[in-house]
């Protein structure tokens, strides 16, 4: 309603992790690396049977499913957090006023961004050849009989300046940069904010808006170049143009559905009293639209390369869809990440009461989990993967780790950017 | 008094004393015809009490009604009618049929919704609209009262609630 009345919030209030939630997240880590463990042990004894080998491929090692999942947990993670920035970034380009309660909810999961840059680096390091094949020298060397043409036309975007088939240094460069300014970014954003909580005035707004507007620049190259570097390289010899958006779109659907549990969750211990069901619809119709934003992307590299019919470009789906492993998850990746929100989600009612939105944030974060071991998995482990303990327990283990970092960093400075000028008209947001 | 065709009109300057008013006056018991505003005034539909539009199932059964002609055209064409091997897939290759069945349930869905709403609307082009003050597209808030519809209440009592409420005419229009 249109009754603008006087608002009395507690603005300096502050999440308070408690023993309780703490000890619930644990238990979550804690289950999620018995689960890891046994999945491990289970790769370890179980995965000798595999004709693999005799094939004429290299032998299958159970450790290479242990890199790939950390690599699918490591990408996925990476995004919800660089989503959490970026949509914070989103709203000040935008002047949006709606938001302004739950900024630091969008914030917080940049915490996890430093972490997430050095186990990205460090997963590269160990696991190296047996996750990206364009790591192997030979494929660079004209003398060998394992020469690829194709790998070595592409060898610079990895290697320059250095020799190819040595040290990637182009590659490492870009992924250090990336990390190094979303970094950077995030504590600018974090610094800026601070420092508006304690001066106040709408001089804050307007420095966070133009580095919002430098950070999306930024942001606009680095999401499409890191979604080539980390995803698309596995299957070295495949490419599509909009596999930056794709992932891009995985990682923004992850990211507002992470925003919006993180919300629910507060509401429901009693905090952000302001924010309301007109702005829980916003944040549903975000994660309503963008699974569709999604399904869109899916579908147009999925026709594209089906109706043009080059077999440079359909060998990427042959590998799914007609595999036993993978076959079926392909139908699951798009029951969950786009029939059900897009009929779960379309009434009104639904975006704005928190049980179907808890609902169906939980399913999405699970299926666009899905949807990157889709990508990841087949150019790693071939007819060797699978969802199975290993990757179950790996991602509980991040995510409550994920969860503990951000709730963590939460609970360490108010809750509510309190100077923040559109704090009233968030108050009166009405739709 | 004749009353079947006769409605008082209070008449506002301001969109939040006509959201004020438009509480008050439903609170004292009186029925409200309508209000006309020159836009759309936030807020409105909710103190007027008007249950929500059932406009977006319209345009659901209408945008499913298109994605089943559309892929019922394709199926048919492609399978029976003039079969065709393009891109050397199947005759009926569903993937294909998806943006043209996406391309008629957004139309359908469109024209559906635009037709329904014409339709519930009473805006057929041979339509006789009841003018109750021009200003209405112009500055002014008009709120109108059926007296049929309060045939309990004295004209005056009526006029009187409008005045309080902070109309800054009240009128009588009738129509023949």
């Amino acid at each position: 309603m249109a009754h603008h009345g006087e608002h009395h919030y507690n603005l300096d209030q502050r999440f308070d992790f408690t023993a309780s939630i703490k000890k619930s997240i644990l238990t979550v880590l804690v289950i999620g690396a018995i689960i890891l463990g046994i999945g491990i042990v289970l790769a370890m004894t179980g995965g000798h049977h595999e004709e693999g080998a005799s094939a004429g491929e290299h032998a299958f090692h159970w450790y290479e499913r242990l890199y790939a999942s950390l690599w699918v947990n490591n990408v996925f993670f990476t995004g919800i957090a660089i989503i959490g920035v970026f949509f914070f970034a989103i709203q000040f380009a935008a002047q949006a006023g709606w938001s302004a309660p739950i900024l630091r909810v969008m914030l917080s999961l940049g915490n996890w961004l430093p972490i997430a840059g050095v186990l990205m680096i460090a997963t590269f390091f160990v696991a190296n050849h047996d996750l990206f094949h364009w790591t192997h020298a030979y494929l660079f060397d004209q003398n060998d009989p394992q020469y690829d043409k194709i790998i070595d036309g592409k060898g610079a975007f990895f290697y320059w300046p250095m020799e190819k088939g040595t040290f990637p240094l182009f590659y490492i460069a870009r992924m250090v940069l990336f990390f190094g300014f979303w970094v950077f970014f995030f504590n600018k954003f974090k610094q800026i904010s601070a420092q508006e909580d304690q001066l106040g005035g709408s001089s804050y707004w307007y420095k966070m808006r133009s580095w919002s507007a430098y950070f999306l620049v930024f942001f606009a190259v680095s999401s499409s170049v890191s979604a080539w570097d980390w995803v698309m390289s596995i299957d070295t010899h495949w490419f599509s143009t909009l596999f930056g958006w794709y992932v891009f779109a995985s990682w923004f659907v992850s990211g507002l559905s992470a925003i919006t549990l993180i919300v629910l969750f507060l509401k429901g211990k009693g905090y952000l009293e302001m924010v309301n069901e007109n702005h829980v619809h916003d944040l549903g119709k975000f994660v309503f639209g963008f699974s569709i934003f999604w399904t869109y992307l899916w579908f147009s590299q999925f026709l594209l390369i089906y109706y043009a019919n080059i077999p440079e470009e359909t060998v990427y789906f042959i590998e799914r869809l007609s595999s036993d492993v993978y076959g079926p998850f392909i139908f699951v990746n798009l029951g969950l990440n786009f029939f059900l929100p897009f009929f779960v989600l379309m009434t009104r009612d639904s975006k704005r009461h928190g049980v179907f939105l808890k609902l169906v944030c939980t399913i999405l974060l699970v299926g666009h989990w899905i949807d990157f071991t889709l990508m990841v998995q087949p150019g790693t482990l071939g007819h060797n993967g699978g969802l199975g303990l290993l990757e179950v327990g790996m991602f509980l283990v991040y995510g409550s780790l994920v969860a503990y970092v951000v709730l963590g960093a939460l609970a360490k400075k108010n809750l509510i950017a309190k100077n923040h000028p559109m704090l009233e008209e968030s108050y009166n947001h009405h739709i | 008094m004749e009353r079947d065709t006769h409605f008082i009109l209070g008449v506002y300057d301001d969109e939040d004393v006509l959201l004020h008013a438009v509480e008050k006056v439903r609170g004292s018991g009186v029925k409200i015809h309508e209000v006309y505003s020159p836009y759309p005034v936030h807020g409105l539909e909710h103190v007027l009490g008007y249950k929500r539009s059932k406009l977006p199932i319209a345009a659901f059964l209408f945008g499913m009604l298109g994605t089943s002609l559309a892929l019922t055209m394709q199926f048919y064409m492609m399978k029976f009618d003039w079969p065709m091997i393009i891109g050397g897939k199947d005759y009926a290759a569903f993937p294909d049929f998806i943006p043209v069945s996406f391309e008629m349930t957004v139309l359908l869905a469109a024209f559906g919704m635009v037709g329904v709403f014409l339709i519930t609307s009473n805006l057929k082009p041979w339509a006789q609209p009841r003018i109750f003050d021009l200003r209405s597209t112009d500055d002014k808030h008009i709120l109108a009262i059926d007296l049929a519809n309060n045939s309990s209440l004295e004209l005056e009592k009526i006029k009187k609630i409008l005045t309080d409420s902070g109309a800054t005419e009240v009128n009588k229009k009738s129509f023949d």
